[in-house]
């Protein structure tokens, strides 16, 4: 009970924030429930399961690619290209985890890597339809849902909040059902749970098809919240961001990925006040967590205060 | 031109592509072999070779030659002073645990990448060659200078594989890779031994961004490539393995040069990378089958 009371407090606060948040910090925290999303998916295969990929980028492009060139090359609405964008991220998750999962380790890191890279390339290689390096912008006018215009501040935050809201209750629900359970079992000790009865390759693609509905969900809402869509989003950088983020947050912890992305963007912003150089906030970020507090700031906090935290 | 000529001199990028492949990814492979570390950061070691060589030839005056004779030895030296801070700073309390370590040259990699914008800039700067001199085929005249790469590759190349299996420093290197704790046991200092190999390999890849800047430019951004085609190249040739990693190398450089003369460079990328990803997924044993898990 407190736990989904805490929970839905954080939800209340976000909603509520939109009434006092200046006009930029509004804007970035509609990108950056966004990004939580797709953190939260991430949270799901590597935090929960331990499935440590290094190609999600590939299932948030899936997705956000899915959305877009739905509406551009077929001139679809936006609801039914929302729904193509999340059902592109999971049978994208389906079609690399069949192959992926056959390794583990070290492999698993490379091949989904590599697998991510020949999507980068693909989508750079099919420039014409997308737009290539240079992406795509969305028109205003696709951007509607039932009336409503998405790209106007406030239902962009409604929107990105509610599929947040959304993404947080059901994670929350998924890391208490017996499902889960198995999947944090698959981390702790595979060989284990397989004695136990339970089949490792199965578990490991579930988690892996709802990693990749998240990742597809919060690249659909990326396209149409924000109106773009480019090969950058497929790059090697945003199959470590989530990586990063969910490093920072607390990997396993629900609202780890909340948190590690809002304390990173604030920090790559408040740092881009003084110097240029986000990258080595990035870089030096990723090297203090790992040497100094793998557990993260929520799970640091779990482990000292709040050991009911999920 | 006939198709004849073309191939050769497609076979010829290939030759030229291939060498500085082979340096980087044998880097790549003797780091992996003996200390079971996937280095990410391996592409901006050799990206940090080539800016250096760049700052070393611009500050010198004199002939060309001088300077890249000079930046041939500096450069290395300085990226293998790097890598073997950042082992013994940061993997070394890592206890070299796979994940970690991947997430920390991941960090190292964005480091450097930033060192090199804020120091370098964002310009591509070419070195000059140490000589120009043109072969004159019956067809088309061919730079000496790359053909001089190929050789000199081609000998460094040659010297690693004595030093690994004739020299006391190779022994010590193989001892370690195959049994950690036995070799140490034997009062082998494994945690100079890791420094070393971390140093080593690093600077390898150094050597071949030394030697082909003067071909391609220095560009804070062009360990990308390097890096993508050593895990290939190391991952066909079977990891760790020194004269599978050169075969791959030659095999995959020569193709990946006829390739890319032929058909869009991107698409045969798209191609290597997948074919990469299912031999790891269809015939992981050999190759990661003993880390699995």
């Amino acid at each position: 009970m407190r736990v989904w009371g805490f929970h839905l407090a954080v939800v209340a606060l976000l909603f509520g924030l939109q009434f006092v948040l200046p006009p930029y910090h509004f804007t970035n925290f509609a990108r950056i429930m966004v990004l939580a999303v797709f953190a939260m998916g991430y949270n799901i295969a590597f935090g929960v399961t331990g499935l440590l990929s290094l190609g999600h980028a590939l299932l948030l492009a899936a997705g956000m690619y899915g959305t877009g060139l739905a509406i551009s090359v077929l001139g679809w609405a936006a609801l039914p290209a929302l729904l193509a964008g999340l059902a592109a991220g999971g049978v994208m998750a389906l079609a690399a985890g069949v192959l992926a999962l056959r390794t583990a380790g070290v492999a698993f890191m490379i091949v989904t890597l590599m697998f991510a890279q020949a999507g980068y390339l693909t989508i750079l290689y099919f420039g014409p339809v997308t737009g290539g390096d240079e992406g795509l912008v969305l028109a205003q006018g696709a951007r509607v849902i039932g009336g409503v215009d998405l790209a106007a501040d406030t239902p962009r935050y409604l929107v990105a909040l509610a599929l947040f809201a959304f993404a947080l209750l059901a994670n929350l629900a998924l890391v208490r059902s017996r499902l889960g359970r198995v999947m944090v079992a698959m981390r702790e000790n595979e060989e284990r749970s397989r004695m136990l009865g339970y089949n490792p390759f199965a578990v490991k693609l579930a988690a892996l098809v709802i990693s990749g509905l998240y990742a597809g969900a919060a690249g659909a809402a990326y396209a149409v919240l924000f109106g773009y869509v480019g090969a950058s989003f497929a790059g090697i950088q945003y199959s470590i961001l989530p990586l990063l983020w969910v490093l920072l947050g607390g990997a396993g912890v629900v609202l780890g990925p909340l948190v590690g992305v809002l304390v990173m963007f604030y920090l790559i912003d408040l740092a881009s006040g003084y110097t240029t150089a986000h990258l080595l906030v990035v870089g030096l970020a990723l090297l203090v967590l790992v040497l100094f507090a793998p557990k993260g700031i929520l799970g640091s906090l779990r482990e000292r205060a709040w050991p009911w935290l999920p | 031109m006939d198709f004849g000529p073309f191939l050769l001199l497609a076979v010829m990028e290939g030759l030229v592509a291939a060498a500085v492949l082979a340096l980087t990814a044998v880097g790549l492979s003797l780091v992996f072999g003996v200390m079971r570390v996937v280095n990410v950061a391996h592409g901006e070691f050799f990206m940090l070779g080539a800016v250096s060589a760049w700052f070393v030839t611009h500050w010198l005056p004199g002939p060309p030659a001088f300077g890249f004779a000079l930046a041939l030895i500096l450069s290395p030296l300085l990226v293998a002073l790097v890598a073997a801070a950042a082992d013994v700073l940061v993997l070394k309390r890592l206890n070299y645990q796979p994940q970690a370590t991947i997430v920390a040259t991941i960090g190292l990699l964005y480091i450097l990448q930033q060192a090199a914008l804020s120091l370098y800039g964002p310009e591509a700067r070419p070195v000059a060659a140490p000589f120009t001199l043109a072969i004159q085929f019956p067809w088309f005249g061919y730079s000496g200078y790359k053909l001089a790469v190929v050789a000199a590759a081609a000998v460094i190349l040659t010297g690693v594989w004595l030093v690994m299996t004739r020299s006391r420093v190779g022994l010590v290197m193989r001892a370690t890779q195959i049994d950690r704790d036995t070799a140490q046991a034997f009062g082998i200092n494994v945690d100079r031994v890791y420094a070393g190999v971390f140093a080593f390999g690093a600077a390898l890849a150094a050597v071949a961004a030394v030697l082909i800047v003067p071909i391609r430019q220095a560009h804070y951004l062009m360990g990308g490539d390097p890096l993508l085609l050593s895990f290939i190249v190391v991952i066909i040739g079977g990891l760790g393995r020194l004269r599978g990693t050169v075969v791959a190398a030659l095999l995959i450089g020569l193709s990946d040069g006829v390739v890319s003369m032929f058909f869009s460079p991107t698409l045969a990328k798209i191609l290597a990378t997948l074919l990469v990803a299912l031999v790891l997924v269809f015939r992981p044993q050999g190759l990661f089958g003993q880390r699995a898990g």
